[in-house]
């Protein structure tokens, strides 16, 4: 017997799980198309030469090297420098927008933020290069402004969106229980604020840091700008850098398909999903915990 | 007997925005008393008792008129400190609303406010407070689990154990009991009953058998007048205003 509800539901239901299984198999074969490729460059060079080796030169004669470590602190540094600048600038950026400006400001200011979202990568980097390394390198009296510094703030600054954006959601859908509980006993509003809305919307928090870290570790173009693109091992924050993906994206237009330099860009690649695999697992743990302990 | 006043209103009003929703009122809370606010929906009773720990001051458009004397001196005079105020004037919410915390850290807050760091104090206060609010036994055994595992009842005994932790003179509730089933309601008025002998206590109720059970006073309001106000064995067996005993009699809306 032919049902017209019946069908119906059931085309919509296949709808659904095609595209989620497609969606899936997009994600494990690109994982696999990278191991694959990637994975071949071990054969030739052992994993402590790769990613302890402190010199990256694949084109030098006789002995070229394929150590990448300098290439992952570069990678680290900036990281680490964007979030330095982006998570309590963030967090200060949200907790306005949700607990102090009025709801007139909000209005303006929170599509205003995340405008900046929308700056397309190459634009702040010329930012990048043309006010802010010259400033920076004035201030601290550098020869040039091209390093993990300058890159840092760039990054920062893409990333503020995303962790204000997020974390002022996470605020304002706190339920208004918490802040009248909170007054109610006697809470002056930072106390308020630092003592049950900020502890409450930890889970939400974290996810939007670790949303913005993965976007900081997989920038590419800002850093391919400003970082200063030296593969010497860094010795400062004010050191010009190469991060693994500008090193990707300078080097994949010289190499010969299928060649070991070719793969181990691919390992390179790896290397960065693999980063970013653990940023977003390590923040689903903490997440979880969190949600589990504190739950309403 | 004469009886200490502990809240005095006189010639009270009050406005959002252009809106009167108090007016002339005039009301003496009597110290170590139950007092329950009674009146149809919407004629003010949570604002009066919002006015009391000035939680209306949240919304940006109240207006107030008149004065409100506790402990002698207006709480809405220049020199009053509301933060100070809220710890002597506790409030309990008509929904059950602890903190997303551990059962022993809402209790604990109000101590963790006032900066007291003294862990084995705090561990005091905490028990103390519990038992006050009748449910040390039940929670005793699983202190840092969360507050939101614990039923309706529970959550709103814990609410009052946070409140009685400040030690606060006065205690004001918003309709404690609406959203509980009749067990859970009796163990929150034997326990109202206890701590008022320590404390004064205001109470909004829809619920006239409960005002008739608990309170000493009553105090009827309709649309944001005071329509009467006196003993409540007197209101209920012989109201004086004829409103009153349209309303009590269950001829109101
Ligand atoms: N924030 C506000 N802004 C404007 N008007 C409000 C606000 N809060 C309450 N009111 C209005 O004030 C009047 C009194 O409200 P209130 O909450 O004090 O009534 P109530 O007696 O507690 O009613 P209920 O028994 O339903 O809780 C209502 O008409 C309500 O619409
Ligand atoms: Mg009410």
């Amino acid at each position: 017997m032919f049902n017209y509800k019946n069908t119906k539901e059931k085309l919509i239901e296949l709808f659904f799980s095609t595209t989620g299984i497609l969606t899936l198999l997009i994600l494990i074969g690109i994982f696999v198309f990278l191991f694959v490729t990637g994975i071949h460059t071990f054969a030739k060079i052992t994993p402590t030469d790769f990613f302890l080796g402190e010199q990256w030169n694949p084109d030098a004669y006789g002995t070229p090297k394929w150590g990448i470590l300098s290439l992952i602190i570069g990678t680290l540094m900036i990281a680490f420098g964007s979030l330095v600048m982006s998570i309590p600038l963030g967090l200060a950026g949200a907790v306005y927008l949700s607990e102090i400006a009025g709801s007139r400001t909000r209005e303006l200011l929170k599509p205003a933020i995340e405008m900046i979202a929308g700056i397309p990568s190459v634009v702040l980097g010329l930012i990048g290069i043309l006010f802010l390394s010259p400033l920076i390198a004035n201030v601290f009296g550098l020869s040039h402004g091209l390093n993990a510094f300058t890159s840092s703030v760039i990054v920062g600054v893409m990333v503020l969106p995303t962790i204000i954006s997020i974390s002022e959601d996470v605020l304002t859908s706190l339920p208004n229980e918490f802040r009248e509980a909170s007054l109610a006993l006697g809470a002056t509003k930072w106390q308020m604020i630092r003592m049950t809305l900020l502890p409450a919307a930890l889970s939400g928090i974290v996810a939007a840091v670790m949303l913005g870290l993965g976007r900081a570790i997989g920038e590419t173009m800002v850093v391919l700008m400003v970082a200063g693109n030296s593969i010497a091992m860094p010795t400062s924050f004010f050191s010009p850098v190469r991060p693994m993906t500008a090193n990707i994206a300078i080097e994949i237009k010289e190499v010969v398909t299928g060649s070991l330099h070719y793969d181990a860009l691919f390992a390179i690649g790896l290397v960065l999903f693999v980063m970013t695999f653990i940023v977003n697992f390590i923040s689903d743990i903490i997440v979880e915990k969190h949600v589990r302990k504190y739950r309403w | 007997m004469k009886e200490k006043v502990k809240i005095g209103f006189k010639d009270m009003g009050f406005w959002y925005g252009s809106k009167q929703i108090l007016s002339e009122v005039n009301l003496k809370f009597y110290s170590k008393k139950i007092t329950a606010l009674i009146g149809p929906s919407g004629c003010g009773k949570s604002t009066l008792i919002r006015c009391i720990n000035r939680m209306n001051d949240l919304v940006p458009t109240a207006k107030i008129d008149g004065r409100i004397i506790y402990n002698n001196e207006d709480i809405y005079g220049k020199n009053a400190d509301v933060i100070e105020l809220r710890k002597k004037i506790g409030m309990v919410f008509q929904k059950p609303n602890p903190f997303p915390m551990s059962i022993f850290e809402n209790v604990a807050y109000g101590l963790r406010i006032q900066n007291m760091k003294d862990k084995n104090e705090i561990a005091r206060i905490v028990k103390k407070s519990l038992e006050k609010a009748d449910l040390w036994n039940e929670v005793k055994d699983c202190l840092s689990r969360s507050a939101f595992g614990l039923s309706g009842g529970q959550q709103q005994r814990l609410c009052i154990a946070r409140t009685l932790a400040n030690d606060p003179e006065v205690v004001l509730l918003d309709e404690p009991c609406s959203s509980l089933d009749p067990i859970a309601t009796a163990k929150i008025e034997v326990l109202l009953k206890k701590i008022k002998r320590e404390k004064t206590i205001i109470i909004v109720t829809h619920n006239m058998q409960q005002a008739k059970r608990i309170s000493d006073y009553s105090c009827y309001l309709l649309n944001g007048k005071i329509i009467e106000y006196s003993k409540t064995e007197n209101m209920f067996t012989h109201p004086k205003n004829k409103l009153t005993k349209d309303y009590l009699d269950g001829r109101f809306g």
